[in-house]
């Protein structure tokens, strides 16, 4: 992409406002669903001067280092932030950024791997260092600072909790989604060169870009007759769903009526439930307290025994209610655990 | 010791870093190659339903979120004692054969293939996939968009999303697709035949055409005699998405092919404390360390691996194209045993082999009768307890094993991940491309970073697994120092 800003000469392209992507702790997703915006991404290349990229193109840290405060227009950060390089290379990109995105569901609210806030770190690196197929008779973890027979080696820190980038960095704006779809990013990357170029307005700070501003069942094409359940079903337990009908109404945690809209409810589009990737719809403060108010909103259970019966098809709800969302949520695991250590 | 820092970050976390040390002589001491992150899926994949692992692990990887999602399916399907339909085993292959004609065609134009098409020798900065379609045509990057637009819509149709897949469930698949699809995709896999093709003309034409390319891949920096791992249908034929896993010795004796379940009894990972990453190696060679040869565990899976492990492609331009690749380079067996081919830059041309195997095989499934049998799901009857799914990832065998209790909630799980198979390789092939460049503490600057960057790229390193770069993109940053610790070079590139 740098040749392609570069080839319309470096006067043309010092004038272009400066853009910089980077992936944080990530699964790479976020990186592939920017690619997938296809022919587009010329267009990005020929607004903007992309000065970061690692995943795709050269760019250089020592640069960034050396620009001025709020030198780069816009940054998008995908990943949560895990270890202590994370945190500095937000904080860095935060002070040279005019504006900073949350991009995706790691930065905006932790995603799933944001669910090892259930455990402390110690857990984290016991188990994964003495899995049944780990040849570990010595107990051996990473070290941060290892003295090797020829010299010191150094590893980032693996940090505590998992925190969100507004948790770490001032946040301007938010494009939620694991991932987010290629149309949404294409659509509010041109809702963002308007407005650089004056003709469009500027969104206001805390906007959420690239979504919709109500519920994912707002756009799900199947349909809700407002019956009640007496019982949730898990998806190995039925043969066949409606095709037609809210899975919700069939029994399916489906999160659809606590997740923001702009997906076009694919999941439920193929008999699967929503799982809450867009994040919390628009108002929502906790978005697995929203959720438990949905369905208790459909359940049918007076007698003890028939909530029990309830519960027992939604047999983890720390899961099901923080699937995504655990480390931003209210119950702010991530700041607690944080001060405490986790340990 | 003078230490030599390749640090893919200078302050970048997930990417990877290389230390290597020179010793008084200023000869190469040692070279440490340091995976600098960990999220820790084995252990809170622990409580959550069994059933929710396809999507859970989509996320350690969105370069291949399909291979975690398939290999998380066969392991639930394992975990409930269940055999999904026939149809839901087609509709699961197809989607996994559309994925790799996308992932091997970002690979071989965006991150791998530059380094040929371009030439090693041009500069970094053209060395990308703006380089390729400046040296190829736009007519052909059209193409590239193209195959990998319709590899997502693929994935798309059949599992609902283009990255981060929704359908595969224990014992099979949540629908099925309808006879407009089937066609749709039909149309799509015969699309994709022609341009696996084409791709291997462009790799006849530019790399095979040109004497200094070859004389590179055959050159001894670029060589490694290691095991060899792929999966294999009971024809010891390539199959990505079911079979038995095939362990192939650098001599090309097949030292044995197990099960996936049996997996424990043929592999186990070492740990250094310099790192997150874990070194898988053949558990009944042993780890002897990073060295290659007949007596250390380490072994390969790659496009490369698979190719050497099988006897040969189950269809049949795909086949056409394997003996070619025998023949140009490894005519004969070394010692009666299979042809094996160790020269590490081939790994690129065999991944184009794969490619039109993946595009052949779309085509049988879309024509399959069965395929568009709404007949894609078997509830399961039995208690959950403990299972393994293996499939082939393109980056290498990749394994999911996980236990449940009565209630199908996992009590514990246990990943061996694609690219962690080749992290000793790299290793080695890291240190190789050191030892080779810098002698008597004399170095060579940019020819080392070239070097090391090709010798990663060939494995098409996804650390989306690991950590979350793309592949083949790693920030490299090298830091050289003296014998008494001190940098005195620091090399960097994409960082």
């Amino acid at each position: 992409m740098s040749a392609a800003a570069g080839s319309n000469g470096k006067t043309a392209a010092a004038a272009k406002p400066k853009l910089a992507i980077f992936g944080a702790a990530s699964c790479g997703g976020c990186d592939v669903a920017i690619v997938n915006i296809h022919e587009h991404i010329v267009d990005v290349a020929n607004a903007f001067d992309i000065v970061l990229w690692p995943t795709v193109m050269d760019g250089k840290y020592s640069d960034i280092e050396a620009m001025a405060d709020h030198e780069i227009t816009i940054t998008l950060v995908s990943g949560s932030m895990r270890t202590d390089e994370t945190v500095h290379l937000a904080k860095l990109l935060r002070r040279k950024s005019k504006f900073v995105v949350s991009f995706g569901s790691c930065a905006s609210e932790g995603c799933i791997p944001g669910l090892a806030n259930l455990s402390s770190r110690k857990e984290i690196l016991d188990t994964a260092y003495s899995t049944t197929s780990t040849d570990n008779p010595d107990g051996i973890r990473p070290i941060w600072e290892f003295q090797a027979p020829e010299g010191v080696l150094h590893l980032p820190e693996f940090e505590p909790v998992l925190r969100t980038l507004d948790q770490v960095v001032d946040v301007d704006y938010t494009i939620p989604g694991c991932p987010p779809e290629s149309n949404q990013i294409w659509a509010a990357l041109e809702a963002v060169v308007k407005a650089l170029n004056g003709t469009g307005p500027l969104p206001p700070k805390g906007a959420v870009l690239g979504a919709g501003e109500s519920t994912v069942c707002d756009e799900c094409a199947r349909k809700r007759d407002v019956k009640k359940i007496s019982k949730f079903v898990r998806v190995q337990q039925v043969a066949h769903f409606d095709p037609e009908i809210c899975l919700l109404e069939q029994g399916l945690p489906c999160n659809g009526p606590a997740t923001r809209n702009g997906c076009g409810a694919l999941c439920p589009a193929v008999s699967a439930p929503c799982i809450g990737c867009y994040g919390a719809a628009e108002g929502v403060i906790d978005y697995g307290a929203r959720l438990m108010a949905a369905y208790a909103s459909v359940v049918e259970a007076m007698k003890p025994e028939e909530i029990d019966k309830v519960l027992d098809g939604i047999p983890d709800p720390a899961g099901q209610f923080y699937r995504f969302s655990l480390a931003g949520s209210l119950l702010r695991s991530g700041r607690s655990a944080w001060q405490n250590d986790g340990e | 010791m003078e230490r030599i820092t390749i640090d893919p970050v200078t302050r970048l976390e997930g990417h990877g870093k290389i230390e290597i040390f020179l010793d008084p002589d200023g000869e190469v001491a040692n070279a440490y190659f340091q995976i600098p992150e960990l999220r820790g899926f084995e252990r809170f994949c622990v409580g959550r339903p069994v059933e929710e692992m396809p999507t859970l692990t989509n996320r350690i990887c969105g370069v291949c979120p399909e291979a975690h999602h398939m290999a998380a399916a066969k392991a639930a399907d394992a975990v409930y004692h269940v055999d999904p339909p026939r149809a839901g085993k087609l509709l699961r292959e197809l989607l996994y054969s559309a994925f790799y004609v996308t992932d091997h065609t970002t690979h071989f134009y965006a991150l791998g293939g530059p380094d040929f098409v371009v030439g090693p020798d041009a500069p970094a900065a053209e060395r990308n996939i703006l380089g390729v379609l400046a040296k190829v045509g736009m007519e052909v990057g059209g193409k590239v968009i193209e195959a990998r637009r319709n590899g997502h819509h693929v994935i798309e149709m059949i599992g609902g999303r283009k990255i981060h897949p929704a359908t595969a469930v224990p014992g099979g698949m949540t629908q099925g697709i309808t006879e407009e699809q089937r066609a749709e995709i039909e149309k799509i896999g015969r699309w994709s035949i022609e341009f696996a093709q084409f791709s291997l003309g462009i790799f006849d034409q530019i790399v095979l055409g040109n004497d200094a390319y070859k004389e590179m891949v055959l050159s001894d920096g670029y060589t490694h005699r290691t095991y060899y791992m792929g999966m294999v249908d009971p024809n010891n034929k390539i199959n990505f998405y079911d079979g038995k896993v095939s362990i192939m010795s650098p001599d090309g004796e097949r030292v044995g092919t197990y099960a996936p379940a049996e997996y424990r009894d043929w592999i186990a990972e070492h740990v250094e404390p310099w790192t997150y990453l874990k070194f898988p190696y053949l558990k009944k060679v042993g780890w002897k360390g990073f060295v290659d040869g007949t007596d250390s565990g380490v072994y390969c899976a790659t496009p490369l691996s698979r190719l050497n492990v099988a006897d040969g492609m189950a269809t049949p331009l795909a086949q056409a194209a394997y003996e070619r690749f025998y023949e140009t380079l490894a005519p004969k067996p070394e010692s009666g045993g299979k042809r094996i081919v160790h020269h590490r830059l081939a790994t690129h041309w065999a991944r184009l082999i794969e490619m039109l195997y993946a595009a052949e095989r779309m085509v049988e499934l879309a024509t399959d009768p069965e395929i568009t049998s709404p007949n894609v799901r078997t509830l399961p009857t039995e208690k959950p307890t403990e299972g393994v799914g293996t499939v082939e990832a393109p980056r290498g065998t990749l394994t999911h094993h996980y236990w449940t209790d009565e209630r199908g909630i996992l009590t514990a799980v246990n990943l061996v991940v694609g690219t962690t198979n080749n992290y000793a390789p790299m290793a080695m092939s890291v240190k190789k491309a050191a030892q080779s460049l810098i002698h008597k503490g004399t170095i060579v600057h940019q020819g080392l970073l070239n070097r090391v960057e090709m010798a990663f790229r060939l494995y098409d390193p996804c650390f989306g697994c690991a950590t979350h770069s793309l592949p083949g993109e790693m920030p490299l940053q090298v830091a050289i120092r003296n014998s008494d610790g001190e940098v005195i070079e620091l090399l960097k590139q994409n960082c």
